[in-house]
């Protein structure tokens, strides 16, 4: 039985990776895998407590976020698709259109 | 009856209304409508009077109408004979008018207005002589002037005409200022308008002599002013230039009537006067009577002879009662008899207008066979108005001729008979060019329709019989009907009088005859040298007027109306101006300043706030992410230290 602090460690660890690729990184599916890792990292939290607390909850709501997580995923790698027909890059420095 | 006496004068108001408003949409223009609210006065007044022929006594009602300091004004009817008379002669003499105005007027270009204003003349002129206080006797007063000015006027497209109701609207207006200061003396002396009251007092001595002395003259101004009399006397001349029938209602019933009635009506306060008063009265009223029949010896036109002959007759009743009690009923005779006749008169000369369309007796000429009834009712007019018996003229003439006698007035004796000699002699005079000799006019004359000659007809037939209500051989029952509080003065008939003026007349028609019965193309009259200049210049009173008094006012009031309206006026209206502009500054600078400020400000200061934040919108999309998870992290710690 590994102890939820550990899991909780690992969990962080790999959220502050997810925070770490999303800001510091430039390519845009880098960006995007980041977010992945962060999502994964609180899916971890939610199984882990679920299985603490012997709540079934959590093991459900880490379902809909790998499904929420698929579509985001799709959309975001279409939107990058997107991005790079129209502009030859997808380094999201410059991807600057909304500033004043 | 007697108590719904206001009626009478109130119908003709109802009817002014009425025809002004719906006259033009009535069947026959409304012109019916006036003739009915006369025609019902009419008989109304015959009521009143039959209340005074029995013997009734005077009759006043009033109702309050305003208060001021310690004067109380009312509106109400005082009748007594005098009044009752003065009905019966208004309806009478306005309602012939009126039908006689159906035809006379046919299809003028305002006949509806006309009418209209001829029921409002009468209209005042029956609240005049109802009223029983010197307030609402000087609203009438002013309206019968009024209405004179527009039916003078009624022509006005022509400049002669209009000037002639000009010149009678102000030469009367001068003769009211007098009046009123007067009205307003013998209030304050009196301290009531009511006429009864004022006479008691005047009787009785409650009010100093100088005070009635100068109220009854003052009073006398207005009456000169309103009967024409010298010198004010110019614009009844003139007035001609109104309609005919116009004219025959201001020279017999209305307009200067008024005059005379007013002095019959205060008479008390004239006779109770210091003899001064009457003294004036007679000297003014023995200058026109003379002055004026001398002027219609001269004149061509037939309305001018007849309309200095009533500034003649006027004076003449003036003088009958400024012969003191003696005086007052047969003064007041004349003034009835006179409204017949004189209406008539002119009724006649405007049929004579109508029919030759010219008003110079030179173009008229044999007209004795071409209008036979104008000719028989004109000729018992014109005997009327010399004074053949025993016709109206004769025995209220002859009354104030016999009184002056009687009470010592030598000089007013001689005048008057003096008088009689000419107005015989210049009707004989207007009588022959018209009627007699051979038609000198172009025009086709033609008898005119039986609407106009029906008034002529009734008014010659009262012309003929009215005299002998106060012929003494049958009773003299005018006397009963008009006399002084006193009491009832008859004098028996005096024939050697009589037989005196018979004489005059006799004398003035065949100085007429003989000078008149042939037409000559020379007037024989010019063979008076620089006399007949002088008059046919009407004395250069009129000439005098225009040089002396009329331009100069003229040329200086305008000119001080120029300066009033160049300095005052103008000054307001600029100040004014100037004041909007200042105004509209201020709004301006406020405008700007404030309001325009408050927005500005505002839009500048989201501009900047804008300017400044937007430095955050850095479109760096992982530099957004940071303050995301900062803030996330803030928001932690917070969550679990508040905790």
């Amino acid at each position: 039985m590994i102890s939820l602090k550990l899991v909780l460690l690992f969990s962080a660890g790999l959220f502050a990776t997810g925070i770490y690729g999303v800001l510091a990184r430039r390519h845009a599916v880098l960006v995007l895998m980041s977010i992945e890792l962060m999502l994964n990292a609180v899916n971890l939290n939610l199984v882990a407590f679920a299985q603490t607390f012997k709540n079934v909850t959590g093991q459900v709501f880490a379902l809909f976020v790998i499904t929420v997580a698929a579509a985001e995923v799709g959309i975001g790698l279409a939107i990058i698709i997107l991005i790079f027909r129209n502009r030859e890059t997808i380094n999201i420095d410059e991807v600057d259109e909304m500033r004043w | 009856m007697i108590r719904y006496a206001w009626v009478i004068a109130l119908l003709p108001f109802v009817s002014f209304l009425l025809t002004m408003f719906f006259g033009k949409r009535l069947p026959g223009k409304g012109a019916w409508l006036g003739v009915l609210a006369v025609g019902a006065g009419l008989v109304m007044s015959l009521t009143v009077l039959g209340h005074f022929a029995s013997g009734g006594s005077p009759y006043e009602a009033s109702i309050h109408w305003f208060t001021i300091g310690p004067f109380d004004f009312e509106v109400g009817e005082y009748l007594d004979g005098l009044a009752a008379v003065m009905l019966v002669v208004v309806t009478l003499v306005s309602l012939c008018v009126q039908v006689y105005s159906m035809g006379y007027m046919h299809g003028d270009r305002r006949y509806v207005w006309f009418f209209a204003v001829l029921s409002l003349f009468t209209g005042a002129m029956l609240n005049l002589v109802i009223a029983n206080n010197l307030f609402q006797l000087l609203v009438s007063w002013e309206l019968v002037g009024i209405c004179s000015y527009l039916l003078i006027g009624h022509w006005w497209e022509e400049k002669e005409n209009s000037d002639a109701a000009i010149k009678a609207f102000i030469t009367t207006k001068i003769g009211d200022v007098p009046f009123l200061i007067g009205i307003f003396g013998l209030t304050i002396a009196a301290g009531t308008a009511n006429i009864q009251g004022i006479s008691e007092q005047a009787a009785s001595g409650a009010i100093p002599t100088v005070a009635l002395t100068a109220g009854a003259l003052l009073l006398f101004g207005g009456a000169i002013g309103k009967s024409a009399q010298f010198p004010l006397h110019v614009w009844l001349p003139d007035a001609m230039a109104g309609p005919t029938p116009v004219s025959a209602l201001i020279h017999a019933a209305t307009m200067v009537a008024a005059g005379v009635y007013l002095v019959g009506r205060m008479f008390l306060v004239f006779e109770n006067a210091a003899p001064a008063a009457l003294n004036f009265v007679a000297t003014i009223a023995c200058v026109t009577m003379i002055g004026a029949a001398l002027l219609a010896m001269v004149q061509d036109d037939i309305k001018r002879v007849l309309a200095y002959s009533t500034i003649s007759q006027l004076a003449y009743m003036l003088a009958g009662l400024s012969l003191g009690p003696a005086g007052y009923t047969p003064g007041l005779f004349h003034l009835f008899t006179h409204a017949f006749f004189k209406a008539l008169l002119f009724l006649g000369a405007g049929s004579v207008i109508h029919a030759v369309k010219t008003n110079n007796m030179s173009q008229m000429g044999g007209l004795r066979k071409k209008m036979p009834v104008t000719f028989g009712t004109f000729i018992i007019g014109s005997a009327a108005l010399m004074g053949i018996p025993p016709l109206a003229g004769f025995w209220s003439k002859d009354e104030i001729i016999t009184a002056a006698w009687r009470s010592g007035h030598h000089v007013l004796w001689a005048c008057a008979i003096i008088t009689a000699f000419l107005t015989a002699f210049y009707m004989t005079r207007a009588l022959l060019l018209t009627f007699y000799g051979e038609y000198r006019g172009e025009a086709h004359a033609h008898e005119s329709p039986r609407v106009m000659t029906g008034p002529l007809i009734v008014l010659a037939g009262l012309s003929a019989v009215v005299g002998f209500l106060g012929a003494p051989q049958l009773g003299a029952v005018f006397g009963e009907w008009v006399h002084l509080p006193e009491g009832v003065e008859s004098e028996p008939f005096n024939y050697g009088m009589a037989l005196m003026s018979m004489l005059g007349v006799g004398l003035g028609i065949a100085v007429g005859y003989r000078l008149y019965a042939i037409w000559r193309e020379r007037e024989p009259l010019l063979a008076l040298g620089p006399t007949y200049k002088i008059l046919s210049s009407k004395y250069y009173i009129d000439d005098f007027y225009m040089k002396y008094l009329v331009k100069p006012i003229q040329r200086r009031l305008s000119a001080a109306v120029d300066v009033f309206n160049r300095r005052v006026l103008d000054g307001i209206v600029h100040s004014f101006a100037y004041g909007a502009l200042g105004f509209a500054w201020l709004v301006e600078a406020f405008d700007r300043r404030a309001v325009d400020g408050a927005v500005n400000g505002l839009a500048q200061a989201a501009g900047t706030t804008g300017g400044m934040l937007k430095y955050l919108q850095s479109g760096n999309i992982q530099r957004y992410a940071v303050s995301l998870f900062v803030g996330v992290a803030i928001l932690a710690v917070l969550i679990l230290k508040v905790r």
